[in-house]
């Protein structure tokens, strides 16, 4: 990563994030709807599911906190099952510091929130191919924002209509566009050591008994120690 | 259209935690400079996170589940088109699933 160019905040760079990032939104209809059919189910009224999704903007840790939802809101519970379900988005936001580092202000503030598991991908691969225009990230984040609220709410609206259940084919679209996005981040035969031991360490974490994100955290730090390390004893 | 004071504060802890958990990793790069070691792990970070959150999650699908991302993946390196890919990825599992 050259830290030499100047990051850079344009409209230009904004539109390159719409581009990449409009094919795959009608991969998330299926699961934001399936938070709004849950949501509904908890007795969460449309402006209330609409709310926690805007405020939220984390699909995995929505419908684990409508898992434990009730009333009163156990809201200790469902704030620690919410943080534990995100800790995967800090080595995120670490990875992308070249650019969150030439931002200021709400620039700063506001790319910070658009940081998902898709748009990581995407705008990762545009970092590693030299891209210094961090407004990629509004770019990619904005609409993503705008579609998961909209398809809660209409999965809320819909609740009663559809009956899409977990565990139906259609909810594997969120895994497989992670699939696809990962064959992205490829750079070559010097990923097969790291990318392997963190495939190891995260089913060996799951086999244990410990469910998402501790297999995922485990993973990303025994996956890059071992890169890393690899790395240093070759130099 | 109901909006319950607890149900907004439960909202508003969730959101903090979320916010939290995005910019905590870069909050700590920005206070901290990092050693080279671990300025190394950040470069092979992205691809680790990925495989680490998918393979537990389709190993838990069971074998159709890996079937069925093994085709998205396969897709994805001879098209590298990402839609057509995932389609692919869903429609396998679909029809597995019968």
């Amino acid at each position: 990563m050259s830290a030499s160019s100047p990051v850079t905040f344009t409209w230009a760079g904004f539109y390159d994030g719409l581009r990449l990032v409009l094919p795959l939104l009608p991969s998330f209809a299926p699961f934001g709807m399936v938070v709004g059919v849950l949501s509904a189910g908890e007795g969460l009224s449309l402006l209330e599911a609409g709310l926690m999704s805007a405020m939220v903007f984390a699909g995995t840790s929505q419908l684990v906190a409508l898992g434990a939802w009730g009333s009163p809101v156990p809201i200790l519970a469902v704030t620690l099952a919410v943080f534990v379900i995100n800790m995967r988005m800090a080595p995120m936001s670490a990875a992308l510091a070249p650019w969150f580092n030439g931002l200021r202000g709400w620039r700063l503030w506001a790319s910070l929130f658009t940081v998902t598991d898709h748009s990581f991908a995407l705008s990762v691969n545009e970092m590693r191919r030299g891209k210094r225009d961090a407004a990629l990230l509004l770019g990619l984040g904005v609409p993503s924002w705008l579609s998961w609220v909209a398809m809660v709410c209409l999965g809320h609206v819909l609740a009663g209509v559809v009956t899409l259940r977990p565990g139906h084919p259609l909810l594997f679209a969120g895994l497989a566009t992670m699939c696809a996005l990962l064959v992205t981040l490829w750079r070559g035969r010097g990923d097969i050591l790291p990318w392997g031991v963190a495939g190891a360490a995260g089913l060996t974490v799951q086999a244990v008994g410990l469910g998402q994100p501790w297999p995922v955290l485990a993973g990303a730090l025994i996956g890059s120690a071992a890169g890393a390390w690899r790395d240093r004893s070759r130099a | 259209m109901s909006l319950r004071p607890d149900v907004l504060l439960a909202f508003f802890c969730m959101a903090l935690a979320t916010y939290a958990a995005r910019a905590g990793g870069y909050a700590v790069l920005r206070l901290w400079r990092p050693p080279r070691f671990v300025e190394a792990m950040l470069t092979h970070m992205p691809g680790c996170i990925f495989v680490s959150f998918i393979l537990p999650s389709v190993a838990a699908g069971g074998p159709w589940h890996v079937l069925a991302a093994s085709v998205a993946v396969v897709m994805m390196v001879f098209t590298r088109m990402l839609t057509a890919s995932l389609l692919a990825g869903v429609a396998a599992l679909w029809i597995m699933l019968g």
